[in-house]
């Protein structure tokens, strides 16, 4: 059952992927990525992880996006317009994805061992506690300084909002 | 379960990007608070903060700190009190252009201190989340800060194009990491290093793409080729001081996590040899024969940094001790020369940079002969002429290719130097032969903190040239761990 659940988010969640490039429309897009992120909560719930799957449900479904789809409808974007692809793009692009796809298979072969398929519900520690702990211990000088990242995106958008500087 | 929590030492350990930040900060509520006419405040705290930063890092003890996120050694400590001391003469050079442009903003400031905090971070990362967390704070900041004067368009083009190619480079960085770390299954770069060297290592291949997709990002940020097309952009239209401060700092901090990875990650990097190798040969070849065709001297100045990548890079090719003190070495003759020499560009450029085109600098021996002195040795200094930093920097730089058998690198590198001397050279005869142009206008002596910057950065380059040993001996050392 479990994996069949983990099958069918999976799917959803590389078919909004994919969507969410082929779209021509900035909205279109902007909702296959919520699907993507939903669906990419479920799969961390089914693991075990239920405190990044809310964390992810609550931060990026739905803070960030509903800041992209303000952003896209305040600047009323329109339908993408295409230039002429370069013709080299249009040839190797789909054989260097193929590549790529390629060498992501090769490396979950590598990392999973043989036989050993994942256990649903083996893993436990992903509980508010667990991750709150790690949080302020072992990673908390990059918590913090994640701090300093945060103010200086802040900072970065009241100089490039500004009416004028003097 | 034993909660653990860092000791004392540990904070004096992070006690300059502590202060930095503090500074940082502190403008920015002034600024709130402050009227207007206290504005000129803003320069000398930030300087106070940088050199209360350069002591903290020259004083602090080696070790790790917070869960081993951070590692302080020898490198570590060059690279930070670099960047300080960077981010301390683009600020001199700085604020007698942001009064010119009317922009002397307490942002500006607090930006340049951020991004030294990032740098300082990226310098003693020993874990890939903290090298992630520093490079996007020294980049975000770059960003920003190359687009300041946001009502000028050439400012907005440099933004904007470092924005998107730079977010582009982050995320194939970050996907490398997630490889390393599926691969290792750590972020620590220790027990990375321990994996690699384990029986148990993942294959070479697989590791090899997740360092070469790191690698993309870092070539980016230090403008190697083929990801250098956005340097001269950004160069030119970024603001002349803070491309003074791009083509040192965040480059410096890049190189110094580029050879922490060679480090750590063994044979994996030393698989990537051929691919650096490549890369500094291309860097080298395009930045000094586009920099041949250019007739304005801060796009001149970007293609040379290119070529100069491209220089580092053969040191880091030769992925040895001696490399890593030449790349060390090399990174701090470079960032005085450069930002040196974008100092003076500053000065000449006048209101609103009208003055960057090279025929600007004609007869300016004549005009201002103190500057065109200055920037004369900057420009000897980056051709690599004996007694000055750059000279010593390509050196050890050969010098190290040579004993790990990189011959043909060697010889094309010497090749190239010879190339790029002749646009050096140009601008140099056209400041001391040529006559002043029609259009030239009065030019006024430069402000005393731009002054101090100027002669600062040119005592630098000529202890580094006269006595390469006081920072050379550092260097090795600080290399041998």
């Amino acid at each position: 059952m479990d994996a069949l659940l983990f099958m069918i988010f999976a799917a959803i969640a590389a078919v909004c992927g994919i969507n969410l490039v082929i779209q021509k429309h900035a909205i279109s897009s902007a909702l296959s990525l919520v699907g993507v992120m939903a669906a990419l909560a479920a799969l961390y719930l089914l693991l075990g992880g239920e405190f990044i799957a809310a964390a992810q449900l609550v931060v990026y479904a739905g803070a960030i996006m509903v800041l992209f789809v303000f952003v896209i409808m305040l600047l009323n974007a329109g339908v993408e317009r295409t230039t002429r692809r370069r013709p080299w793009a249009q040839y190797a692009g789909v054989p260097l994805l193929l590549v790529l796809f390629g060498t992501v298979a090769l490396l979950v072969q590598e990392i999973s061992p043989a036989g050993d398929n994942v256990i649903f519900g083996e893993f436990t520690k992903g509980t508010p506690l667990d991750v709150g702990r790690a949080l302020f211990t072992t990673y908390l000088l990059p918590f913090e300084v994640t701090s300093v990242l945060i103010l200086i995106a802040i900072l970065g958008a009241i100089v490039l909002a500004r009416k004028e500087i003097d | 379960m034993p909660v653990s929590f860092p000791a004392g030492v540990e904070y004096l350990r992070i006690l300059p990007e502590i202060i930095l930040t503090l500074a940082g900060v502190l403008i920015m509520l002034l600024e709130a608070v402050w009227s207007d006419q206290r504005r000129t405040v803003f320069a000398p705290i930030s300087l106070a903060a940088l050199a209360a930063a350069l002591w903290a890092a020259m004083a602090s003890s080696y070790g790790p700190a917070f869960s081993s996120m951070l590692a302080i050694g020898g490198s570590a400590t060059f690279f930070r009190a670099l960047v300080i001391v960077v981010g301390l003469l683009a600020v001199l050079a700085s604020s007698e252009y942001l009064t010119r442009e009317r922009a002397n903003g307490a942002e500006y400031y607090a930006l340049i201190l951020f991004s030294v905090v990032g740098q300082c971070v990226m310098v003693a990362a020993n874990d890939l989340l903290m090298v992630f967390v520093g490079l996007e704070i020294a980049s975000i900041a770059s960003y920003v800060l190359a687009g300041y004067l946001r009502d000028d368009p050439r400012n907005n083009e440099a933004a904007l194009k470092y924005f998107l190619l730079g977010s582009f480079a982050t995320a194939f960085l970050l996907y490398g990491v997630a490889w390393m770390y599926g691969l290792t299954g750590s972020t620590n770069l220790s027990i990375i290093r321990e994996v690699l060297l384990s029986s148990g290592a993942p294959s070479l291949g697989l590791t090899g793409v997740a360092a070469a997709l790191i690698f993309v990002g870092l070539a980016f940020k230090i403008s190697a080729a083929p990801f250098q097309i956005w340097a001269p952009d950004v160069y030119q239209g970024a603001p002349a001081p803070v491309s003074a401060f791009l083509s040192a700092g965040p480059k410096a901090a890049a190189f110094a996590v580029l050879v922490i990875f060679m480090v750590h990650f063994g044979a994996t990097a030393e698989q990537l040899q051929p691919v650096l190798w490549a890369c500094a040969l291309a860097s080298m070849v395009i930045g000094n024969f586009a920099a041949i065709q250019q007739s304005n001297i801060k796009r001149l100045l970007a293609y040379s940094s290119i070529a100069h990548a491209g220089y580092v890079l053969v040191a880091v090719t030769a992925n040895s001790e001696i490399g890593a003190a030449a790349v060390m070495f090399y990174m701090a003759a470079y960032a005085l020369t450069n930002i040196g020499a974008f100092a003076v560009v500053t000065h000449v450029a006048r209101k609103g940079e009208r003055f960057v085109s090279m025929s600007d600098f004609a007869g300016l021996s004549r005009r201002q002969p103190a500057m065109a002195a200055m920037l004369a040795l900057f420009l000897l200094s980056l051709i690599g002429v004996p007694l000055t930093g750059g000279f010593f920097g390509k050196f050890y730089i050969f010098k190290a290719a040579l004993d790990s058998h990189l011959v043909w690198l060697t010889v094309l590198g010497l090749l190239n130097s010879a190339v790029a001397a002749y646009y050096y050279l140009r601008v140099l005869v056209l400041m001391y032969f040529h006559e002043p142009g029609e259009g030239a206008e009065e030019l006024p002596a430069a402000g005393a903190s731009l002054q101090i910057a100027v002669y600062a950065c040119a005592i630098g380059t000529l202890v580094l040239g006269i006595l390469p040993d006081w920072v050379l001996d550092y260097a090795s050392k600080a290399a041998l761990k």
